[in-house]
């Protein structure tokens, strides 16, 4: 119990020093990365031969499909860490980091279902990759509301890692789902045996806006971690029973 | 590691092989429903027709489109194949913008005789390549093209 009282005060202050001041800085990096990977993705990037400008949902489509399970799978680190050994800055990156990855997913999906439409000829197919990143959304759905279900913080964070480490299993299934079943969606572009099958004028804007994505998560993140951590702080001190407005400036 | 971590440890990796293990096996056992479509050889390894609706994949066989003019509207045919057996494919509809000899498609609808289909919904697929159209016309130029290639 010593520790666990120790960790809390202890991490939370010099987390909170730090995410001070990365935050601004992901955020513009975010913004000027955004802004630039836009400019290349709808002005300075070739058609596809095959897709036409459809190609160009592909810059805001891919990133957020990846982003969709980076989320997931530093939710379930996090998890792990916070399950095993008992760190609260973790269960608090895992809780904060579900909102977003569950905005990414809806991203993906919504971007896809644009582009399925032309490109296919149907907004939605029940092939394996696009079920199962359905279930990526559903399974954030119900880590968040989990949270929410469960009144006490530390039971709380036990079972959503449960829930989360379980829905792992599902995150190298979205990775191979286009080459262990035949799926309408067609096999990974990037990260495949044999490079890139992406030119590389069409990789750049691509590359840009990961980046953007990537900084734009760390941004949010840390955000909502800090509020997290001040509502918690709030709330302990509300139960002590301080209300004095000269303890609420602390800090 | 304290003995209390490493029980812990051991609880929350064994929830994730448990786990692991279930889903592996639901979809091995599911693994003939996951897939989205079946392709021309498989269909025909079945040794039957099914009855049921059927989604089927393959390429558009060069020089099989063929257009016809039918009391209920307009009815397009074509061969799909993979290589090892084709199917010809009936179907009254609108066809995807990236329909075309050679491109890979998947039809859904309902075998009315043994390597034969009537369509009722076609969706092209589209390869795992990206590339400027002038890149895609130098690759062809140059023979190296090849369906399943980048070449770059």
């Amino acid at each position: 119990m010593a520790t666990t009282t120790l960790y809390e005060f202890a991490n939370p202050v010099r987390f909170e020093r730090i995410a001070a001041r990365v935050f601004p800085v992901a955020l513009a990096a975010a913004g000027l990365l955004g802004a630039v990977g836009l400019y290349f993705a709808l002005f300075n990037s070739p058609a596809d031969y095959q897709q036409g400008d459809t190609v160009r949902i592909m810059y805001v489509h891919v990133p957020a499909a990846w982003m969709a399970m980076f989320c997931y799978s530093a939710m379930a680190v996090s998890s792990t860490a916070g399950f095993i050994w008992k760190h609260p800055l973790a269960d608090v990156a895992a809780k904060e980091t579900a909102p977003i990855g569950a905005a990414f997913t809806f991203l993906a999906l919504f971007t896809g279902s644009l582009w399925g439409k032309p490109m296919w000829g149907a907004w939605w197919a029940w092939d394996a990759r696009l079920t199962s990143v359905l279930i990526l959304f559903f399974l954030y759905l119900g880590y968040m509301a989990l949270w929410r279900a469960v009144p006490d913080k530390t039971r709380a964070a036990k079972l959503a890692a449960i829930l989360a480490i379980v829905g792992f299993v599902n995150i190298p299934i979205i990775k191979f789902s286009v080459d262990w079943w035949n799926s309408l969606h067609q096999p990974a572009s990037v990260l495949r045996a044999g490079g890139p099958s992406i030119h590389p004028d069409m990789l750049t804007p691509l590359f840009l806006m990961i980046g953007a994505y990537v900084f734009a998560y760390v941004a949010l993140l840390l955000a909502s971690m800090r509020n997290e951590l001040t509502a918690r702080r709030l709330a302990r001190m509300e139960n002590a029973g301080v209300h004095a407005p000269a303890s609420v400036v602390e800090r | 590691m304290s003995p209390k971590k490493q029980q812990r440890l051991i609880l929350f990796g064994g929830i994730f092989l448990a786990a692991a293990a279930a889903v592996a096996l639901t979809l091995f056992a599911l693994r003939g429903s996951i897939t989205y479509f079946y392709t021309p050889s498989e269909l025909a390894a079945l040794g039957e027709t099914p009855s049921s609706p059927i989604r089927l994949g393959g390429l558009v066989a060069d020089g099989s489109v063929a257009y016809a003019k039918a009391e209920t509207g307009d009815v397009v045919s074509f061969t799909i194949e993979d290589g090892g057996s084709d199917v010809r494919v009936h179907f009254a509809g609108l066809l995807p913008d990236l329909f075309r000899e050679g491109q890979g498609v998947v039809v859904q609808g309902r075998m009315t005789g043994a390597r034969v289909m009537t369509a009722d919904n076609v969706l092209a697929k589209h390869d795992e390549n990206y590339m400027p159209k002038e890149v895609a016309d130098a690759l062809k130029e140059q023979g190296v093209w090849k369906e399943d290639e980048t070449g770059s």
